[in-house]
């Protein structure tokens, strides 16, 4: 296991995007974090069904995909493509299936690096289907093992880089968002959904390493981005929001504990942080990525990244082209400005970055977290404690502390929901234990045994 | 004017007072007040008042469910009196994410507010197949099945299931709803559905219509 006791980057001048102290090299040359931010697209099926019938079809619409956006990256002079396989559930449920899909992209992306001046990159994404079985069986039985096959048949068939969407927790957490409960959540994050991190990543580095593929990191997508729809959509509390996203990072940072090098998965907007606590290159998406779902930090995103993705786009028809080559072009021109400033040296690099910062961070809270100098200050705060249970608490602890100066500075104004909830969360933060065990005894009647296994966890009560 | 008795059950209700309710709710029984009567104009109305204060942003859906789950206590006290009287519930609704897919947020939203409406739920949970809806609606006798789907890849399961409905002869019997992210008006109308919904506060106007048409 590698600890992680203090930051990589502990410097706002350092704290750049396109580069990071341990930039990771891909088998065909492509380097993350070396300079340059690169494009990473992700594109997915229309509406229609995955079968044994419809496999022609969804053959064919991954070669459409694939060969217009490529492309199209080649006429645009793009000097690289990570292209993202973010497999469909059917496609991880029959793992032949998945391997198929990412060998047909991957011999489209060497083509046209055979042929052209262009970098690229594969990064397979299968499902975490585990939470097929009800309540959530992580260790074994059917799902766990196709999982695992799914990782190990895309790693033979091509990929570069492995990632995944883990859910382990969610189920605990689903309830915490909307009821608002905070102990809750730092239980879910920092004691299950950590736990059950360390035994996945321990075994996707492993089969990583049998195939000489990286094992690139995981997502508080099921976390984190769940609140921030609902947040968006005025279900939950901003502020509510906020934490969550800054509760997420111990528990992500697991995987890079296990091995995990990066870069991590673009809708892991806790990359940041992982960026400032491992050094390794991150994914991220902000603006280009509203056509997959609308967020508050389209702009601010882009301070950091490595790599920068449209999180999904599905097949369709629009005027300019389908949907995956308008997103491609999206990516490129975003890109392409990063690229551009950076070859100016790193003021100027430092100035665009301060200004995709500048233009959101005092808009909302979510956006507010993700300021360079924010992430900075509250990763050294939590890096400093020793496990993830009492890093998750440091968080929360540490982040409600933050958003509350920002109301009283009046950099951040609150409604008056808003700042109740602050208020309510802040209470809630107060109370928590130093001890695992205590917490359990404060969640222990909120954790019903219909939906979640706590042996899964090695959790016997 | 509402009756006295009603009064702290509507308050309780609308603090999330899940005890506050209980009790209320039993103090009104034995005061000999209509279980139809506690049931509408106390608790559906109070409910209301929630949906109304979240529409304005006053709530958020914490708030909401902690209403939602003070009803059912409430209404656990009430049910068997309710079924005594024959009284029937707004209507009864077999809801579920349809196979192969497990973003089951929206569908409980939905859920909780047409619980909130005093529809009796029927909640299958989240991949569902079809064969498994149309067993509910056997076994319960439901009048609405509302489906959800997040992914385009499962977006087709809907139409599945409409067939299946069909195929059981259970389609005449029942009224279809759909909803969720990537589904649209025009897809509901496409696969045979008899409504849309694009949030779950619409989703229970939506259900009322269906049931009144
Ligand atoms: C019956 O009548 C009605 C009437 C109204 C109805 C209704 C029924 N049902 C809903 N409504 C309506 O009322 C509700 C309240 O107003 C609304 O419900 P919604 O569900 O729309 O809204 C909720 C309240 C909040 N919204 C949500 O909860 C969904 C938000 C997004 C970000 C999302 C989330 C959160 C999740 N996801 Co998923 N996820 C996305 C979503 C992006 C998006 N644009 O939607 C989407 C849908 N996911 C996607 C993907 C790819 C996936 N997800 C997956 C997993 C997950 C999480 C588990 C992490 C989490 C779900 C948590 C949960 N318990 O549900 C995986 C699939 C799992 C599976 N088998 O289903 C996975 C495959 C990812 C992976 N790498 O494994 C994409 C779909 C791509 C496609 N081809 O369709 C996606 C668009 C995000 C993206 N990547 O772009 C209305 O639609």
């Amino acid at each position: 296991m590698t600890g992680f006791d203090r930051l990589a980057i502990d410097s706002l001048d350092q704290f750049l995007y396109g580069r990071c102290p341990k930039p990771v090299r891909l088998k065909n040359g492509m380097l993350i974090g070396g300079g340059q931010v690169y494009p990473e697209l992700n594109f997915t099926l229309p509406d229609m069904i995955i079968n044994q019938d419809s496999l022609p079809a969804v053959r064919g619409q991954y070669e459409q995909m694939i060969t217009e956006a490529a492309n199209r990256a080649v006429e645009l002079g793009a000097p690289g493509l990570v292209v993202e396989f973010e497999l469909l559930p059917d496609l991880t449920l029959q793992p032949e299936w998945g391997a198929e899909i990412t060998q047909i992209l991957r011999e489209k992306l060497d083509l046209i690096q055979a042929r052209h001046a262009i970098q690229v990159g594969l990064r397979v994404t299968p499902n975490d289907i585990r939470e097929f079985a009800r309540p959530p069986m992580l260790k074994s039985g059917r799902y766990v093992e196709d999982m695992y096959r799914s990782f190990d048949l895309c790693a033979r068939a091509g990929a570069d880089l492995l990632s995944i969407e883990s859910t382990g927790g969610k189920e605990v957490h689903d309830d915490a968002i909307l009821t608002g409960n905070l102990p809750l959540a730092v239980y879910a994050l920092g004691v299950l959904a950590s736990r059950d991190m360390r035994t996945l990543w321990e075994n996707i580095c492993s089969i990583a390493a049998d195939h000489g593929v990286i094992p690139a990191g995981d997502t508080a997508c099921g976390f984190a981005n769940t609140a921030m729809v609902l947040a968006e959509q005025k279900f939950i509390p901003r502020v509510w929001a906020a934490v969550i996203r800054v509760l997420c990072v111990a528990r992500s940072l697991v995987a890079y504990e296990a091995g995990a090098v990066g870069p991590s998965k673009d809708c892991a907007y806790e990359g940041p942080y992982l960026k400032a606590i491992t050094g390794c290159p991150i994914a991220m998406e902000g603006a280009e990525a509203a056509c997959a779902h609308l967020s508050p930090v389209g702009n601010i995103a882009k301070a950091v990244p490595d790599l920068w993705s449209n999180e999904s786009v599905n097949n369709v028809r629009l005027l300019g082209a389908m949907a995956p080559t308008v997103s491609l072009e999206q990516l490129v021109y975003a890109t392409r400005l990063m690229n551009t400033a950076a070859s100016h040296g790193a003021d100027a690099a430092r100035q665009l970055r301060d200004w995709w910062v500048e233009s959101d961070a005092l808009l909302d809270p979510q956006a507010y977290v993700l300021q360079p100098a924010i992430v900075l200050e509250l990763a050294r705060t939590v890096i400093a404690e020793p496990t993830p249970y009492l890093r998750t608490r440091r968080s929360a602890l540490a982040v409600l502390e933050v958003l509350r100066r920002a109301g009283v500075s009046g950099a951040l104004r609150y409604s008056r929901h808003e700042q109740r909830w602050l208020d309510r969360l802040s209470a809630q933060a107060d109370d928590l234990p130093e001890e695992e065990a205590a917490l359990y005894a404060l969640v222990r009647e909120h954790l019903d045994s219909s939906k979640v296994r706590l042996q899964e966890y090695d959790i016997t009560v | 004017m509402m009756e006295d008795a009603l009064k702290p059950i509507y308050e309780a209700l609308i603090e999330g007072d899940h005890r506050g309710v209980a009790a209320h709710v039993q103090a009104a029984l034995d005061s000999g007040l209509e279980p139809e009567i506690i049931l509408k104009d106390g608790m559906v109305a109070a409910m209301n008042e929630v949906g109304r204060l979240f529409e304005a942003g006053e709530f958020y859906v914490p708030e909401m469910l902690i209403s939602a789950r003070a009803m059912q206590n409430g209404l656990a006290l009430l049910k068997p009196r309710l079924v005594q009287a024959n009284v029937a519930s707004a209507g009864k609704v077999v809801a579920g994410t349809v196979k192969g897919d497990l973003h089951d947020i929206g569908k409980n939203l939905v859920c909780m507010m047409l619980e909130g409406a005093a529809f009796e739920i029927i909640d299958l949970g989240s991949d569902v197949p079809a064969e498994k809806f149309v067993q509910a609606v056997k076994e319960s006798g439901a009048q609405i099945v509302a489906m959800s789907a997040l992914l385009t890849t499962t977006m087709p399961n809907m139409k599945e299931t409409v067939a299946a409905l069909e195929k059981a002869g259970l389609r005449r019997q029942v009224k279809v709803m759909v909803g969720g992210a990537p589904v649209t008006q025009a897809y509901a109308a496409e696969i045979g559905a008899d409504g849309y919904a694009a949030d779950a506060s619409k989703a229970v106007a939506v259900a009322r219509t269906l049931l009144s048409t």
